[in-house]
């Protein structure tokens, strides 16, 4: 039998106890499973132009490889809701591209997010409203430009960047063979968002 | 009782369906707890008391009894400390304890394997950490962030949840994970964080994985406790034939764990075991696919044996009293080919279990290898499978194989033997294919989640790994000219 087993069978949490009824039954399976898929990993893509993307802190943020200089890359994000963006060096200095306006870094980093995470989340993260009939990058760009978004505050640029810098760290962490059980709750999926 | 052997394999499978004694009081108690958590508990409404006195009522007949009552009263009282939501937590963690032993027992009814017998001279269950002391003055403090940021989330809840919160985690996990002793935890914490700030602002999900957070909630903030977390202190030694069933890759945005479940037959021919052997590193979001194989392949020569369906030899490979083979390449040697059917038909039915370590027993840990047979496939509208054998349903999860392998969902559709662990969840039993065999004309071909884990010819299998080495490349790339400035 397996009744003994259970710590104790506790009084009042019977049928009729107060909080059956706003427990299990009114909430669905996928709330009460404890490998719910939250977050789809990331998709596939090439990394050289553009080789870190996030949707974090309430931007998308990234880094950008300079087509000119191999030792430089660009700090870009914009904004969710405001679609207020900035876009400077490593080293701070503004980017002269965009002339107000969204710069070739800025396009390229929207780009790379909607491979990496794909059109919907990277829409709904940004709280963009898209009027095309058939969305696609494109169609979300100009929806954003087209509400002549101001520039962001640059000062963020930095933390963007260590972010980045935190990121590569991740290379050059050793693997381990000691097992991790808390990965049992991050089954890995063949589903795509 | 007999049992059927057309019915799948020598398997009581009708036995999953069965109430089990229990379970739902267990269940219903840790639900109560976790609605809690979705509104926060810096100012608790008088609803919320009734999960907190719920979970304490639960195991009101334990050790943890009169600790707990205290923690619930504080916190319904909005006066808890970090002390008390430990405490809660120890006691969420108990309750699901006792539903992963109940349906253990329910699952060696139902595979009808020899029983494991407790290796008491081998090992003795939990123990202290081996880290040095100045070492262990470092854990400790960082153990406490980690409790601390913890005890935020719990005060703010699931809807309280905002970017500032969620990223004071970063911070705590970017110590934690060089140092192999804290591993466990920041690997919990990075992907328990990357979930949450993905689902920032908490006010404005229109649903919330209630179980789960509170589940990567209360395991953190028990791994916490200082020792929690260290391996097992018992340690033995295998030396014998490791013959592989198959992989399960578990991945989150930063990390990636690679588990081979396999039968190790002793070579003094003892009892044949049921072990498992990891490999599992931190990586870069954009990392995935075959790259996950990329990371792990130089650390385990065992992926090689899993791709090629080989035997290994191991000499004195360290391993735990859970069955957790601690891999060493230098203790294992390629040996020769083995099906892995005809391992699953003919070894696996032999091999006993280990136990389950205290802190490891929740139902999510549960994952029982397999040999499925003789069933009819089950195809849903939404595409969801499941397996009817002897009058009873099993669902399929045959989305979970990695991505960068030949097992799909069709595969599993369109086959007719299936090797699995037999996992639980969200109050079902499932099955998560491992490999399975069609009948393609008149013959049997097997297809494996983990064909590629070593390497692979197949030529979608080269266009990733071809595509996940440059992605690495660029990355060291940058890293060698950014971070060594
Ligand atoms: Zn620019």
């Amino acid at each position: 039998m397996v009744t003994d087993r259970f710590i104790s069978v506790p009084p009042g949490l019977g049928e009729d106890s107060p909080f059956v009824c706003m427990g299990d039954g009114a909430l669905s399976l996928w709330e009460r499973s404890s490998t719910a898929r939250v977050m789809p990993s990331a998709r596939p893509r090439k990394l050289a132009k553009v080789p870190f993307v996030e949707l974090a802190d309430g931007r998308l943020q990234g880094v950008v490889s300079s087509g000119s200089d191999a030792r430089r890359v660009y700090v870009s994000s914009v904004e969710a809701g405001s679609y207020a963006f900035t876009c400077s060096t490593n080293n701070n200095r503004p980017c002269g591209g965009g002339r107000g306006w969204f710069c070739n870094h800025i396009r390229a980093l929207i780009g790379e997010a909607v491979l990496q995470y794909g059109l919907e989340r990277v829409t709904r993260y940004l709280k963009v409203e898209d009027p095309a009939d058939a969305p696609d990058v494109h169609s979300l760009t100009s929806a954003m430009a087209g509400t002549r978004p101001a520039q962001g505050d640059r000062s963020t640029a930095a933390q963007v960047f260590s972010r980045f810098l935190r990121h590569l760290a991740y290379l050059e962490l050793d693997p381990s063979t000691a097992p991790v059980p808390e990965m049992q709750w991050f089954p890995t999926t063949r589903a795509v968002a | 009782m007999v049992p059927d052997d057309e019915g799948g394999g020598l398997m009581r499978v009708d036995l999953l369906g069965d109430a089990i004694d229990g379970l739902d009081e267990a269940l219903t108690a840790v639900d109560g707890f976790d609605d809690v958590l979705v509104g926060g508990l810096l100012r608790p409404q008088p609803g919320q008391s009734d999960g907190l006195m719920g979970l304490a009522e639960a195991v009101a007949g334990t050790p943890l009894a009169s600790r707990v009552a205290e923690a619930a009263e504080k916190t319904a009282a909005g006066a808890a400390g970090e002390d008390h939501f430990v405490a809660l937590a120890a006691a969420r963690t108990a309750l699901l304890g006792s539903v992963h032993d109940a349906l253990a027992a329910r699952v060696e009814e139902v595979v009808d394997r020899p029983r494991a017998e407790e290796s008491a001279g081998e090992a003795a269950p939990g123990g202290v950490g081996d880290a040095g002391r100045g070492e262990e003055t470092q854990a400790s403090n960082l153990g406490a962030a980690a409790r601390s940021w913890l005890s935020d989330l719990a005060r703010a809840g699931w809807q309280g949840i905002d970017h500032d919160l969620v990223a004071e985690a970063a911070p705590v996990v970017s110590a934690m994970l060089p140092d192999p002793a804290l591993r466990r935890l920041a690997t919990l914490l990075d992907g328990f964080a990357g979930e949450l700030a993905a689902c920032c602002p908490g006010a404005g999900l229109e649903r919330i994985p209630v179980r789960r957070w509170a589940d990567l909630w209360s395991r953190a903030m028990l791994l916490t406790v200082p020792g929690a977390g260290s391996a097992s202190a018992g340690r033995g030694e295998a030396t014998g034939r490791l013959l592989p069933l198959g992989v399960d890759v578990q991945e989150h945005a930063t990390a990636v764990q690679a588990q081979v479940h396999g039968v190790f037959e002793p070579a003094d021919g003892g009892t044949p075991r049921l072990v498992r052997a990891s490999v599992s590193a931190p990586k870069p979001d954009t990392v995935v696919g075959a790259g996950l194989w990329q990371v792990l392949r130089p650390h385990m020569s065992l992926l090689t044996a899993v791709s090629e369906e080989r035997v290994m030899a191991l000499d004195a490979m360290p391993l735990t009293a859970e069955g957790d083979l601690i891999w060493d390449d230098g203790r294992a040697r390629m040996g020769d080919s083995a099906e892995v059917f005809t391992t699953a038909r003919v070894a696996l039915p032999t091999a006993a279990a280990f136990p389950t370590a205290p802190l490891d027993r929740h139902p999510a840990r549960l994952a029982v290898p397999v040999l499925l047979e003789g069933y009819a496939v089950e195809e849903g509208d939404d595409g969801a499978v499941a397996f009817e054998i002897a009058g009873q349903r099993l669902a399929v999860d045959a989305e979970r194989a990695p991505t960068a392998g030949p097992l799909t969902a069709e595969a599993v559709a369109s086959s007719a033997a299936c090797i699995g662990l037999l996992r639980w969840d969200a109050g079902e039993f499932l099955l998560q294919p491992l490999a399975v065999e069609r009948t393609v004309g008149k013959k049997s071909v097997a297809v494996h989640a983990g064909a590629w884990a070593g390497g692979t010819s197949d030529k979608a299998g080269v266009r990733a790994e071809k595509a996940a080495t440059d992605a690495v490349k660029v990355l060291r790339e940058r890293a060698g000219k950014l971070l060594r400035k």
